[in-house]
């Protein structure tokens, strides 16, 4: 089961191989794991998905809220919340063939942000199984590079945030 | 950020080094005692301990430096320090940190560092300290601005003693420790992420109580967090209020006065028959500051098997981690257990107690007493008996350290220093030298085995040199008993590897301006023992013990705690 987790974390050096390393020493997976910026600057959002079963996630959730600059650890299982990802796609096309794709990239509401003679970069964001979906039916054109961002999270407001 | 010292924003706040500052700090803490050994890039800290008012000790290795710091600290209950150079200093730490962060002992390392622009740069005697020592400390931080470095001292401190303690790194570049800037030791801790808990749920503990109430076959299965909390006390009180016995991890030996008939002594792979059975006929297991650790459970599916689960500790990433629990009670034990023992009821709980007494009957520890050979239970039987019980007993790792666990019956916290959680063979004459120097009128005993004392003898020599009084009692088998009897048991009797031939421990002592001893006769031992707690000197008594023993019982790895080996041959010993 995938859990999202999302930790609050102080802006500290050191703080990313302090979560990273509590991950892989008690041998936790992860699928994602994001840091970036938040509203306040002496703070950092990590968003970590982490593939397991509810002891396991039981665990990770603790063992990050162990972690001395780990300010706040919510596990976002089961809330009404926005996951999204960022992803870029370079796909092999020739022009002849771009007006099909571009109808494509349009009901993914993605948008082409590079072109050149042989490819396209298209940028697409949205939950993870778009992403996915997007991808297979570029598959038969050719893919060319991936670069995801892995997933960021937030609860939808009035769900009851702690 | 580069350290770039302000100018002081009142006349009040001195201008002090960075070093001048970690003295300071120090001092004000409460820090009269520390361990630690010299090097290049911590010289301007050396040089204001000159003159500060504190007790230095330098060990001839830095592992073992670190090893008296927490053995102060779980003799003492204050925390241990430990000061080492950058590089080779601060990797000598590692085993000592890990040992340290196993068995959550309060412990602040100070490790000298290169200069903050050569960082990164394979300078001389550079290693990434804290990348190292991450995994083996509750927390560790580099110092990159004079200005940071009073609160993250202080920080260090806090964080060490408070909460689940373990030990915490300070990393220190010299040109920090040089540059100067205003300080008026009143730097205020800024920890947003380090909340602690200290008082536990009032619903979780009327659950307990009324758990407690209700069990017919009820058991307190307590640990190391009952020591840690100075929880004695009110442990005692609980136990006795609501009439259940009490069985202790090895970390948890002291807590429980073991001549009390509500004794079960230790539990676990070498624990005793009486209290293993019991814990898997309880009906209700209450862990208090104990962690589930597998030498205790065995196999985890048949773990108490008839038991509900109540669990007392204070960091809730150690609930439900091994075994689930049915009613967590989160916080502090000291706290928890006054407010427990107020609700729960006296149960005369006749038939558990005859049970259990029966079993006592049956399978206390015992060894052959009728053996030529010196039996090392033996030793252990006449120091407890020459000592009152009193001693402060340090251990190296391994059969010894098992035999000290049964057969020391111990009255109170803080009497018995060993390592639990990593196991560290070479930790006993360390531990005896911290343990001393935090109790200099105590009878600070080290029962170590042949070749964990070998691994840091050199630290009798810092005995020697601070004139400490511990006494080591070598229990001289001539194998890794421990490693001998896995070989003996699984592998076919094919010992790889586990012998070694021995020094002459007692002149090797003597060499070392220690007292040697020499005993390989039974008879010779009570006169032994007498001589050894009367020397003023460290003194080393080599006992040559029945070199093939094992300890019993035994729960092979992976089996169920009531499949223990060993109980037909103790039983042939009656
Ligand atoms: C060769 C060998 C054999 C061993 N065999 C055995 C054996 O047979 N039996 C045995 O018991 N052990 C044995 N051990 C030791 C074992 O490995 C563990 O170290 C030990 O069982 C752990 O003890 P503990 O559960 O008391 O936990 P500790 O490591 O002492 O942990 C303390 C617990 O208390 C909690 N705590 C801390 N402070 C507080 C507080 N203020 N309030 C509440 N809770 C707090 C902590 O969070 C933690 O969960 C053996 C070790 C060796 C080396
Ligand atoms: C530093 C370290 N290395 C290896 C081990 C593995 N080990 C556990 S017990 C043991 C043998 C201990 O021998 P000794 O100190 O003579 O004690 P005995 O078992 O004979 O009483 C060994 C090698 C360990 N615990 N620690
Ligand atoms: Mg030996």
């Amino acid at each position: 089961m995938k859990h999202i987790i999302s930790a609050l974390v102080e802006n500290k050096p050191g703080v990313l191989a302090h979560v990273a390393g509590m991950f892989a020493a008690r041998g936790f997976n992860i699928d994602s794991l994001v840091v970036g910026r938040t509203e306040d600057p002496k703070l950092s959002r990590m968003t970590i998905v982490v593939i397991g079963d509810d002891r396991i996630v039981e665990q990770v959730r603790k063992q990050l809220a162990r972690i001395v600059p780990v300010v706040k650890v919510q596990d976002f299982m089961d809330k009404p919340v926005v996951a999204r990802d960022l992803m870029l796609v370079t796909i092999a096309v020739p022009p002849e063939k771009r007006p099909e794709l571009s109808t494509l990239i349009d009901m993914f509401r993605g948008h082409v942000v590079d072109i050149s003679p042989k490819t396209l970069m298209v940028e697409v964001s949205g939950p993870e199984t778009k992403m996915e979906a997007f991808l297979d039916v570029c598959k038969p054109y050719g893919i060319k590079g991936v670069a995801r961002t892995g997933t960021i999270a937030m609860p939808r407001q009035g769900s009851g945030e702690e | 950020m580069p350290a770039k010292p302000e100018t002081p924003a009142s006349a009040a706040e001195t201008m002090k080094s960075g070093a001048q500052i970690v003295v300071d700090t120090l001092i004000d803490l409460g820090v009269d005692t520390m361990f630690g050994y010299v090097g290049g890039v911590v010289l301007p800290l050396f040089d204001k301990l000159y003159d500060a008012p504190i007790r230095f000790i330098i060990p001839r290795h830095e592992q073992g430096g670190c090893h008296m710091a927490d053995a102060y600290a779980r003799a003492s209950g204050k925390t241990g320090v430990i000061l080492a150079t950058s590089g080779p200093g601060a990797c000598n730490l590692v085993t000592g940190l890990a040992t340290a962060m196993m068995d959550s002992i309060p412990m602040v390392a100070l490790t000298g560092q290169v200069r903050t622009d050569l960082i990164g740069n394979d300078a001389f005697q550079e290693a990434d300290t804290t990348g190292i020592t991450r995994p083996v400390t509750k927390y560790n931080s580099i110092v990159k601005d004079v200005r940071q470095l009073e609160r993250t001292v202080r920080e260090a401190f806090h964080i060490a003693s408070t909460g689940r303690p373990g030990p915490v790194l300070v990393d220190l570049p010299v040109d920090v420790l040089v540059n100067k800037c205003p300080c008026n030791g009143k730097a205020e801790l800024d920890l947003p992420g380090y909340r602690l808990r200290t008082k536990g749920h009032a619903r979780q503990i009327s659950m307990a109580a009324e758990a407690i109430n209700k069990a017919e076959k009820p058991v307190l299965y307590v640990g190391g967090g009952v020591i840690i909390a100075n929880a004695a006390e009110e442990l005692r009180a609980l136990a006795e209020k609501a009439h259940v016995p009490v069985t202790m991890t090895l970390l948890g030996l002291g807590s429980y006065d073991q001549r009390k008939p509500e004794s079960l002594d230790m539990l676990g792979m070498h624990g005793s028959a009486y209290a293993n059975y019991a814990v898997q006929e309880s009906d209700l297991l209450i862990a208090v500051g104990a962690r589930f650790d597998d030498r205790v459970t065995g196999k985890i599916p048949t773990f108490a098997p008839h038991a509900k689960i109540v669990h007392i500790d204070i960091d809730p990433a150690s609930i439900s981690k091994n075994v689930h629990v049915d009613i967590p009670v989160v916080g502090d034990a000291k706290h928890i257990l006054t407010e427990l023992t107020k609700e729960v009821e006296y149960r005369p709980r006749e038939a558990w107690f005859q049970k259990i007494a029966e079993w006592k009957k049956k399978y206390p520890f015992r060894y052959d007493g009728k053996s030529a050979n010196i039996k090392p239970q033996y030793i252990i039987e006449e120091v407890c008996r020459q000592t009152n019980n009193e001693a402060i007993i340090a251990t190296g790792v391994g059969q010894h350290q098992m035999w000290s666990a049964q057969f020391y019956k111990f009255l109170r916290p803080r009497q018995f220093i060993s390592s639990g959680g990593l196991g560290t063979m070479g930790f006993g004459l360390p531990a005896a030298i911290g343990a001393q120097i935090a109790k200099p009128d105590a009878t600070v005993i080290d029962f170590d085995g042949d070749h964990s004392f070998n691994m840091t003898m050199t630290e009798l020599a810092t005995a020697v040199q601070h004139e400490l009084p511990i006494k080591v009692c070598i229990f001289n088998n001539g194998y890794m008993g421990m490693v001998r009897q896995w070989q003996e048991l699984f592998y076919g009797h094919r010992y790889s590897c586990s012998y070694l031939k021995n020094p002459n421990y007692a002149e090797v002592a003597r060499a070392l301006g220690a007292v040697g001893i020499t005993v390989d006769k039974n008879a010779d031992v009570p006169q032994a023992v007498a001589q050894m707690l009367a020397e003023k000197r460290p003194c080393v008594a080599d006992f040559h013990v029945e070199p093939e023993e094992n300890v019993w019982p035994m729960v092979p790895a992976g089996k169920s705690l009531s499949e223990m080996d060993g109980l037909t041959i103790l039983e042939s010993m009656a």
